[in-house]
């Protein structure tokens, strides 16, 4: 059996598992079995993935006699869909681990039992995809089904707002891409990907289907200005199908672009990646600006997620700029480091995604000012999360930082590149990278210390309780692979390395051949790094240092109230919360980013009323470019509506206007 | 017989570095003092303080976590780190390619990052104010320094210190313009992750206007020690750093002999002594402004970063 079917049978395991969860989710086990099934045809996916990206299964392809009746569906597994299929069956049996836990205090299970298997399926045909037909059909299955999960709890406040908003977003992203593959297509109208990849286009189409893509893969993956719907949708959805969305279907969204841009589209002229790198480069200012101003848990790291795709298209970008100008090697590399930050961003974005929707179960509350102690209350999940918010901060040892030091090292490698427009373009992306990296470690500094540290602000957070052991093993995972992808990141580069060569021909140096598995780009005298000889030196001396200041000096404890300067108040309030800890950051950048204005009222003396304190900030993409669109379509609509009340007369004569006007028009244009 | 020679150079290397730390703290205070026309404590004062400070009791707040007591530990560690892997007196250290420039930034950041959570751990206002300022500070300070880095690793051709070094000391680098806007964004830098004047005041206590200080006031005994070696490690790191970029001569080769070693030594002393004595004479000379206009001041520093990169990537000869 060829890898490829193997693949598709697992979706035919997921539709099975959707459709029995129709059938039985009335079942108090439902939810259990449901989640422990769905861990099986995940791993074979991530299995497969594995198996064909390390070389060990050549490339397959079937045709399945469903779709349109003269095309087929074609699927084909080659190692750029082997990564993805490994980053969908890794990211979705962690997640259903998880939820085998965090899926029993569902209210409403049956608004999400079928979908979830469905749509994990759906990202599997997506990635599968060898025909254009297929590719659409699969992408809008998926974007449907996630939007029923973000629906899940529908009674909520804003939910259906955010659902809509996702729907019209996914509807718009949808219509992209079909117009970007109908240029891809052509004329002839052969849909099969191998058809298109024969075809030549001129540089004028290519840059509109680059652009068409950057829109329709873009505000699935979250690129901005198309990222409004996700900071509301991501966290409206339960917790496990959050990390999903975030953690997985924006990399399926990025796995479309890749496959069109990089393999479909052809040669591309270099004026093209400034716009990619730079779209990147402010998304990810952009969206982690936008986390440390928000409270909710959940939304900051939607919001986050955002950064996080920013740098990857700022690194994909880069490819681009760099295989314009057939630097194969420099291209390789910048390819390798987005490849490596989307596996990477996956696994601790799941991650936090699960540690919020602990602290969601836990107490019930996903504002960071009812938060606080909860590292007291909740000590594994407490660690769990700080590896999480570490690696996400891009600090070594961990993962987070191995692939940013690979984005800074391709970054550091284009001077060669001979446009001055890009020479420019690049060290300025460099400086917004730095400072999106610079803003995400206070970000998280933020989000952690003023949810686990501290004193609780509420009732709930002080009893909180430690949730179940699922939950905690699938976290448990998740922060050993940071940990390791972050000492090894050799390892995952070379079993990346066939989806490069597939991609651009060309690859990173072979990393298993370095001495002592140091981490080495280019060459070994440009740059090296070694994640593990850091983690020994750093854990070797803190524990040195720790021995010998217990053993020599003193190891005396006294616990007493805190000190504060003098005048500790024990109300938990006087902490800083989270408006409080962004204020410094908002007043540097936020009076630009997002017009913030504080207010300050102070009552006339003699007056006893309190001071009141406000913060007013604008979003200005939304107010910018969405309110005016729907105020745009809202007049057109009110002028429009008069036509409903037309007699018959009116209708008759409209009618045949049209039909003057068109034939008209025929006649001009022949 | 080499790797162990390689090894001792690179121990000696480590220990150099925290015995030395307090030294430049201590004489940056004593110079300060004099040019106050004050006495001044004895330039042995700071190790006088930390063994004063090891061997009292830890005074703990009752909910303190274990982070609290761990950061102290992690932050010196990280600190320690990449304090070893700047070269100092010897280029070529056994473990120099570990981590280059930006990894060096980053333990840098993971240092700040702990101390920050460690700030707020406690949930006190003072606390959570030298936090979030802390963080803001270098929101600002990293992304400069990162540029600074930039520029030195495309003048030299390579992010690795020893390399840079190397490449700094030959002919053909001379004078540049990138490199002087380079120097001045990395000392603002390095004032400002250090919390001296103007950024912060190093010598206050009870006042709204500090950052490092508030951030740690609820450590004490050999937790604050261990928070005070790291601070006193991360200003002999940003000298060092500054000195094996722009002034790397004097610098033993690998595998060198034994004199060169002691050369390397003594200049490293009095390059350590000189960058003191500078930072004294600047910090008396101006004032402490207000935390709202730091963000300019580092500004200052992020653009010259990127003008010199800018510069870089449009001519390699500037």
């Amino acid at each position: 059996m060829l890898a490829v079917d193997l693949a598709i049978l697992c979706v035919g395991l997921f539709l099975a598992l959707a459709l029995a969860a129709i059938v039985a989710s009335g079942k108090p086990a439902a939810s259990t079995f449901i989640y422990v099934a769905a861990i099986v045809p995940c791993g074979l996916v991530g299995i497969i993935g594995l198996t064909v990206l390390l070389g060990g299964v050549e490339v397959s392809k079937a045709v399945l006699p469903i779709g349109l009746p003269w095309l087929g569906a074609h699927f084909r597994l080659d190692a750029l869909s082997a990564f993805f299929l490994f980053i969908i069956g890794l990211g979705g049996a962690i997640t259903s681990l998880y939820a085998i836990g965090y899926g029993r205090h569902e209210h409403e299970p049956h608004r999400v039992l079928p979908f979830y298997p469905a749509f994990l399926g759906a990202m599997v045909l997506v990635v599968l995809a060898d025909d254009a037909f297929s590719f659409l059909l699969s992408w809008e299955v998926m974007s449907l089904l996630s939007w029923a999960l973000v629906l899940a709890h529908h009674r909520k406040a804003g939910t259906q707002k955010a659902a809509y908003v996702y729907l019209v977003m996914a509807g718009f992203g949808t219509m992209s891409l079909l117009l970007a593959f109908g240029l891809l297509v052509g004329g002839e109208g052969g849909y099969d990907f191998e058809t298109i990849r024969a075809g030549v286009r001129s540089p004028v189409a290519a840059a509109i289907i680059l652009s068409l893509m950057l829109l329709g893969a873009g505000s699935k993956a979250g690129l901005a200005p198309l990222h409004v719907w996700l900071p509301l949708a991501h966290p409206a959805a339960p917790s496990h199908v959050s990390a999903l969305m975030s953690g997985v279907m924006t990399k399926v969204a990025l796995y479309g672009f890749i496959r069109v841009v990089f393999d479909l589209l052809g040669p591309l002229e270099w004026w093209m990646s400034p716009v990619v790198i730079l779209l990147g480069a402010a998304t990810a200012v952009l969206g982690i600006f936008n986390a440390m101003m928000e409270n909710d848990i959940k939304r900051a790291l939607a919001y986050s997620t955002i950064e996080n795709i920013g740098v990857i298209f700022a690194a994909l970008g880069l490819a681009l700029a760099f295989r314009a100008n057939g630097m194969v090697a420099e291209a390789a590399l910048a390819f390798t480091a987005a490849l490596f930050h989307i596996f990477n961003h996956m696994i601790f974005k799941s991650l936090l995604f699960m540690g919020a929707g602990s602290v969601l179960n836990a107490t019930g509350l996903r504002d960071l000012d009812g938060l606080g102690g909860l590292i007291h209350r909740m000590p594994v999940t407490g660690l769990l999360v700080l590896i999480g918010v570490t690696a996400i901060s891009a600090l070594p040892p961990l993962n987070g930082f191995a692939s940013e030091w690979l984005i800074f090292q391709s970054i550091l490698t284009s001077p060669n590149l001979p446009q001055s427009g890009l020479q420019i373009i690049v060290p300025a992306t460099g400086a917004l990278l730095a400072l999106a990296a610079a803003l995400a470690a206070a970000c998280f500094v933020r989000l952690y210390g003023v949810g686990f540290l501290g004193r609780p602000r509420s009732d709930a957070a002080r009893d909180a309780l430690e949730v179940d052991r699922f939950s905690l093993g699938a976290m448990i995972i998740l922060a050993a692979i940071c940990v390791l992808a972050g000492v090894f990141p050799g390892i995952f580069l070379d079993a990346f390395a066939p989806a490069v060569t597939l991609m651009l021909d060309g690859r990173v140096p072979m990393q298993a051949d370095q001495p002592w598995l140091t981490l080495v780009p280019m060459a070994e005298s440009r740059s090296t790094y070694n994640g593990l000889l850091v983690l020994v030196f750093v854990a070797f001396s803190a524990i040195v240092s720790a021995w010998a200041v217990h053993r020599f000096a003193s190891r005396r404890v006294r616990r007493s109230p805190a000190w504060d300067c003098g005048f500790p108040n024990a109300d938990p309030l006087t902490q800083y919360g989270a408006g409080s800890f962004a204020q410094p950051v908002r007043r540097v950048l936020g009076t630009i980013l997002l017009r913030a204005r504080e207010e300050v009222l102070m009552p006339p003396p003699g007056d006893m009323s309190p001071a009141r304190h406000t913060v007013h900030v604008k979003d200005l993409i939304w107010d910018g470019i969405y309110a005016q669109i729907s105020w745009a379509i809202n007049t057109v609509a009110t002028r429009m509506n008069r036509l409903q009340f037309l007699t018959i007369r009116r209708y008759l004569s409209l009618v045949m206007m049209s039909l003057v006007l068109l034939l008209l028009a025929l006649t001009i244009w022949n | 017989m080499e790797l162990i020679a390689n090894f001792f150079i690179q121990g000696v290397q480590m220990a150099l570095v925290v015995a030395l730390a307090p030294l430049l703290v201590g004489l940056v205070r004593k110079v300060k003092a004099r040019l106050n026309r004050r006495q001044g404590a004895s330039l042995i004062q700071p190790y006088r303080d930390i063994l004063r400070l090891m061997r009292k009791d830890v005074v703990l707040a009752e909910n303190a976590s274990w982070l609290f007591r761990a950061a102290p530990y992690m932050v010196f560690a990280a600190t320690w780190v990449a304090a070893a892997l700047v070269p100092t007196f010897a280029m070529g250290l056994q473990f120099s390619w570990t981590a280059d420039m930006i990894a060096i930034v980053a333990l840098l950041g993971s240092a700040r990052f702990f101390l920050a959570l460690a700030g707020m751990d406690v949930g006190t206002s003072f606390g959570g104010i030298g936090s979030s300022r802390e963080m803001m500070i270098a929101t600002m300070a990293e992304p400069a320094m990162l540029l600074t880095v930039f520029s030195v690793a495309l003048v030299a051709g390579s992010t690795q210190l020893s390399t840079v070094s190397a490449v700094m000391t030959s002919p053909e680098v001379g004078l540049r313009v990138s490199l002087g806007l380079g120097l001045v964004a990395l000392v603002i830098v390095a004032i400002a992750e250090n919390a001296r004047i103007p950024v912060d005041n190093p010598a206050t206590h009870l006042e709204l206007t500090m950052v490092h200080e508030a951030m740690v006031l609820e450590y004490s005994g050999r937790h604050l020690a261990m928070i005070e070696i790291a601070s006193a490690l991360k200003l002999l790191l940003y000298v060092s750093l500054i000195a094996c970029i722009f002034f790397p001569w004097g610098i033993a080769e690998r595998a060198d002999s034994l004199s060169s070693y002691a050369f390397g030594m003594i200049v490293y002393v009095g390059k350590l002594a000189v960058g003191g004595v500078l930072l004294a004479f600047f910090e008396t000379s101006v004032a402490k402004m207000r935390v709202f206009r730091v963000p300019d001041f580092l500004g200052a520093a992020l653009m010259l970063g990127l003008l010199g990169t800018l510069l870089l990537f449009v001519s390699r000869s500037l």
